[in-house]
């Protein structure tokens, strides 16, 4: 079994909104310093596959078909053996 | 000329499939519902995807039902000709399934934002906007959260260059301003249609327009449009 961890950004030609929203929140906590807030998701797979390199093509696959939209979001990923 | 077959797909999460069935049977047609999981569309005439929250908006709004069994049905459709109109979370579905180009982002407000809003008809040659005037500002209500259009450059002078857009947000005089642009898409983009003409998304809800009771009958346009288009065909 694997375990994939994929974080998924938006590209950074997006005006992200919400990052925007959470950014004055931190200001307003106290912390002027913050410059940047950009928010995403993390998607947590377990799969079955026969070697790493398997492992991986399915979750590229599964990140490109679905989990991300590639017009506004990038992803990336790290893979362990469980 | 005859009744045409309309044909409103359910999603787990549609919430103006009703609205849209009442809609079209104002319009004098025949309507039936299509649940998801239906692989054939039941020789509709017409696909009418409908505003709500396809699979709870999880993912991304539209994300999931792309790979419903009915959309492989319904891209099968478009592709082969056929009218396909996705209102609001219908038209999120159909960019998620590339049947039209674009994203839709959160609105900038970051607000949801349900009111009557107007709309400039950028042009009456097509399939969906024939019954208006050209540059013809109508009323019709939104009702999103994730209605903020977004696509590259490219794109959108693509979408320009061929007299793809259909509606945009704009002043009650038809100007296109900022002012007007209720949640920042870019060109004040309400609505558009797919290159072959045959595929409309548009954020408005024509369907919550068609009867004075409703405040407003903008939006029967739409819905006269597509059987304008079939009674050309016809003739």
């Amino acid at each position: 079994m694997y375990k994939a961890t994929i974080q998924i950004v938006l590209r950074p030609s997006i005006l992200d909104v919400q990052g925007k929203a959470v950014l004055h929140a931190v200001h307003d906590l106290g912390y002027p310093a913050v410059g940047q807030i950009r928010i995403g998701k993390v998607a947590e797979v377990t799969l079955s596959a026969g070697s790493p390199e398997e492992a991986e093509k399915q979750v590229r696959e599964i990140s490109q078909k679905l989990l991300a939209n590639p017009v506004m979001e990038d992803f990336s990923f790290t893979l362990e053996k469980l | 000329m005859s009744q045409l077959h309309i044909g409103v797909v359910q999603f787990p999460g549609s919430n103006c499939d009703h609205d849209a069935v009442h809609a079209w049977q104002t319009a004098g047609q025949k309507v039936s519902l299509i649940w998801h999981k239906n692989s054939d569309l039941e020789g509709a005439d017409v696909i009418f995807l409908p505003g709500g929250f396809s699979y709870g908006d999880y993912l991304r709004c539209g994300a999931i039902a792309k790979y419903s069994p009915v959309m492989k049905e319904v891209v099968r459709f478009a592709n082969q000709g056929g009218l396909v109109i996705g209102v609001c979370n219908g038209f999120q579905i159909l960019l998620e399934a590339g049947l039209l180009p674009g994203v839709m982002l959160p609105n900038q407000s970051l607000k949801f934002i349900c009111r009557q809003v107007n709309l400039k008809v950028v042009t009456r040659q097509s399939s969906f906007t024939s019954a208006y005037q050209e540059g013809q500002v109508i009323r019709v209500p939104v009702a999103h959260g994730e209605g903020n259009y977004f696509a590259d450059e490219d794109t959108l002078k693509s979408l320009q260059d061929h007299h793809q857009i259909l509606f945009q947000y704009c002043e009650s005089d038809g100007s296109v301003t900022d002012s007007a642009n209720i949640n920042g898409s870019m060109l004040n983009i309400a609505g558009i249609m797919s290159k072959s003409g045959n595929v409309l998304g548009m954020m408005p809800h024509p369907e919550r327009a068609v009867e004075s009771v409703l405040g407003s009958q903008d939006g029967l346009g739409v819905f006269q449009s597509v059987l304008n288009s079939f009674a050309e065909k016809a003739d």
